[in-house]
């Protein structure tokens, strides 16, 4: 065998590095102009929804005395503009869509090939597109929630109504918020390995993260676990600033169980991702 | 090197690929020939790690090329033209592809030159002809300068500068030592660029051998002729063991169509019977046949009646 493999070419190859692959998945990220203008609209788009909620509330302004005021803050209203329930229904759609596309388009072009026939170690390549995607979503999200925040308060402030980001709970409702981006982003990516596809990615995405949170209501043991397992109610949960589980709350639970829901679905995506997609021929 | 040892692929009930084994040498061009559907894909697929075989092996000089951790250096490899996103530029697409290898941002300008896409390289891909997308696959090919290079049918598309530029540059290749493995589905394309052949059909192999020991085996090679003495000449043939079919005359004379006899023995004959011949021609080349032939039997899509095959 080695008289006739007397290959003339010789092969001398610098080690593989984890972080060349990510550089590469950050060069095909942004490489696409859609890309830029998807997380352009997102975030005009959730940080506009906030503003503009909270712009509505400041010009039919109820509150006429300081007592009032301190209601309005006390309550947990003010907080509750700073990054509202429609504004985070509309976060989730395009974290998961965004996260989902990410995968689809590769499929569905056929540059999937491309990529694992230059880079055979393709739980590497998904690990490279996870963290990619993660990094990116985090920051998206993060301008998002600080913009709305921000903004929102701003408004506020001119009623004298405003919090700041030291009031309790502030800091953990733009937290939430930010990584609200990433935890859907990544569930996404997983729908979109494990269906290629990306309409039915998309429809699924919006299923699980939109759909399923509206049928099952907390007011049953087994539906409140199904319920609190989910991005959107741990979402809700962590920026309730407010919340008083004596009142009217059948089956509570706690900051830290919202935390555990949301690090679950990022790392349970994570691994659908990178473990799920090199199994299958391509 | 690449060693294809008993593959097997089989998709359901449909079985794909049968006990396949070759071997694809460096220094040559080898043609990987079959008609539509024999598996030819599956089987580049396959060398690549990206479809899982279902039974069998295959290596890339001596290791199966999905346990190497980063590929362009080792194999080249152009499966299908529109295999890339339309929304990045070219020189986008292959310096995401280098990166990944670590290889270096000035090799793709260089591989873009080579193929003469320089003028295209800040254009978006989903603009390009099919020729301008193999071009770009070939460019991606070179990236790593590997010793093996893949290219599944990569003259589609390409204009005929394009052809004659492929060629060449499938020749120098292999003179550099390279393995070069490329498909087709046309004799006619490996011709004039391979040494080497193998055919399969059904998923099977049919012959693994050079370029000439395969001709050989076209037995029915045939010869056309032109002539005013048609009778005499049909006899004459017919009466030396040769085939003569009548063929739609478009000049003077009458054409046939001879097989059995050489165009040499044809010439000799006409010459010692005093029979004038208007023109005489070998027909479709001897490889072209023994390909038609060989693979007649395997043709998964062929067209049964008077229908034009792809």
């Amino acid at each position: 065998m080695t008289a006739t493999a007397t290959a003339t070419v010789d092969v001398s190859e610098p080690a593989a590095r984890f972080r060349d692959l990510l550089a590469a998945e950050w060069l095909k990220l942004w490489s696409l102009r859609s890309t830029v203008w998807a997380y352009v609209i997102g975030t005009l788009v959730v940080v506009g929804f906030n503003v503009g909620a909270t712009y509505d509330r400041y010009r039919y302004w109820t509150a006429r005395n300081a007592a009032d005021r301190a209601d309005f803050i006390a309550d947990g209203i003010a907080h509750q503009y700073a990054y509202t329930t429609n504004a985070g229904t509309i976060m989730m759609l395009a974290a998961g869509a965004i996260g989902a596309v990410a995968i689809t388009g590769e499929y569905g072009t056929g540059l999937i090939r491309t990529t694992f026939a230059a880079v055979p170690a393709r739980r590497s390549v998904m690990a490279a597109k996870v963290g990619v995607l993660a990094l990116v979503m985090t920051g998206y999200g993060a301008v998002v929630a600080a913009l709305s925040f921000w903004l929102s308060q701003a408004i506020l402030a001119r009623r004298d109504a405003g919090v700041s980001i030291g009031d309790p709970g502030s800091l953990r409702l733009v937290a939430a918020s930010a990584l609200l981006a990433p935890v859907c982003g990544l569930a996404g990516m997983a729908i979109g390995v494990l269906l290629r596809h990306g309409g039915a990615a998309i429809v699924t995405v919006v299923v699980v993260l939109l759909v399923v949170p509206l049928v099952f209501a907390d007011d049953r043991h087994w539906a409140a676990v199904v319920d609190h397992a989910l991005p959107s109610s741990a979402w809700m949960r962590l920026v309730d600033v407010r919340y008083d589980p004596g009142v009217g709350i059948p089956f509570p639970w706690t900051v830290g169980g919202a935390w555990t829901v949301f690090a679950l679905w990022a790392l349970g995506a994570a691994a659908v991702a990178v473990f799920a997609a090199p199994r299958r021929d391509q | 090197m690449i060693e294809v040892n008993e593959l097997t692929k089989r998709y359901g009930t449909t079985t794909a690929v049968k006990n396949l084994s070759f071997t694809v040498r460096p220094g040559l061009v080898t043609g990987f020939l079959g008609p539509n559907g024999a598996g030819k894909s599956t089987t580049l697929r396959m060398i690549l790690g990206l479809n899982e075989p279902t039974g069998g092996s295959v290596t890339v000089d001596g290791r199966p090329f999905r346990d190497r951790p980063r590929g362009l250096r080792h194999v080249g490899a152009l499966l299908d033209a529109s295999d890339v996103h339309g929304g990045r530029t070219a020189a986008a697409h292959l310096a995401a592809l280098a990166r990944g290898n670590r290889i270096p941002r000035a090799r793709v300008d260089e591989v873009l030159r080579e193929v003469g896409l320089t003028a295209a390289a800040r254009r978006r891909i989903g603009g390009f002809s099919l020729g301008m997308k193999q071009r770009l696959g070939i460019a991606g090919t070179l990236l790593g300068d590997p010793p093996v290079l893949l290219f599944d049918e990569p003259l589609n598309g390409l204009d005929p500068e394009g052809v004659k530029w492929v060629r060449g540059l499938f020749r120098r290749l292999a003179a550099e030592g390279r393995t070069v493995f490329v498909s087709s589905h046309l004799m006619t394309e490996m011709e004039s660029t391979a040494d080497e052949l193998v055919v399969i059909g059904r998923g099977e192999l049919i012959a693994a051998e050079s370029l000439a020991d395969f001709a050989a085996r076209g037995t029915r090679a045939s010869v056309t002729v032109r002539t005013r003495a048609g009778a005499a000449l049909t006899e004459l043939l017919t009466a030396q063991g040769g085939d003569v079919r009548p063929l739609a005359a478009d000049g003077p004379g009458e054409r046939f169509a001879v097989t059995g006899l050489s165009s040499a023995r044809v010439a000799e004959l006409a010459f010692e019977h005093r029979l004038l011949l208007d023109e005489l021609t070998a027909g479709r080349s001897s490889l072209e046949e023994a390909f038609m032939e060989l693979t007649a039997d395997s043709v998964e899509y062929g067209a049964t009646e008077q229908g034009a095959p792809r």
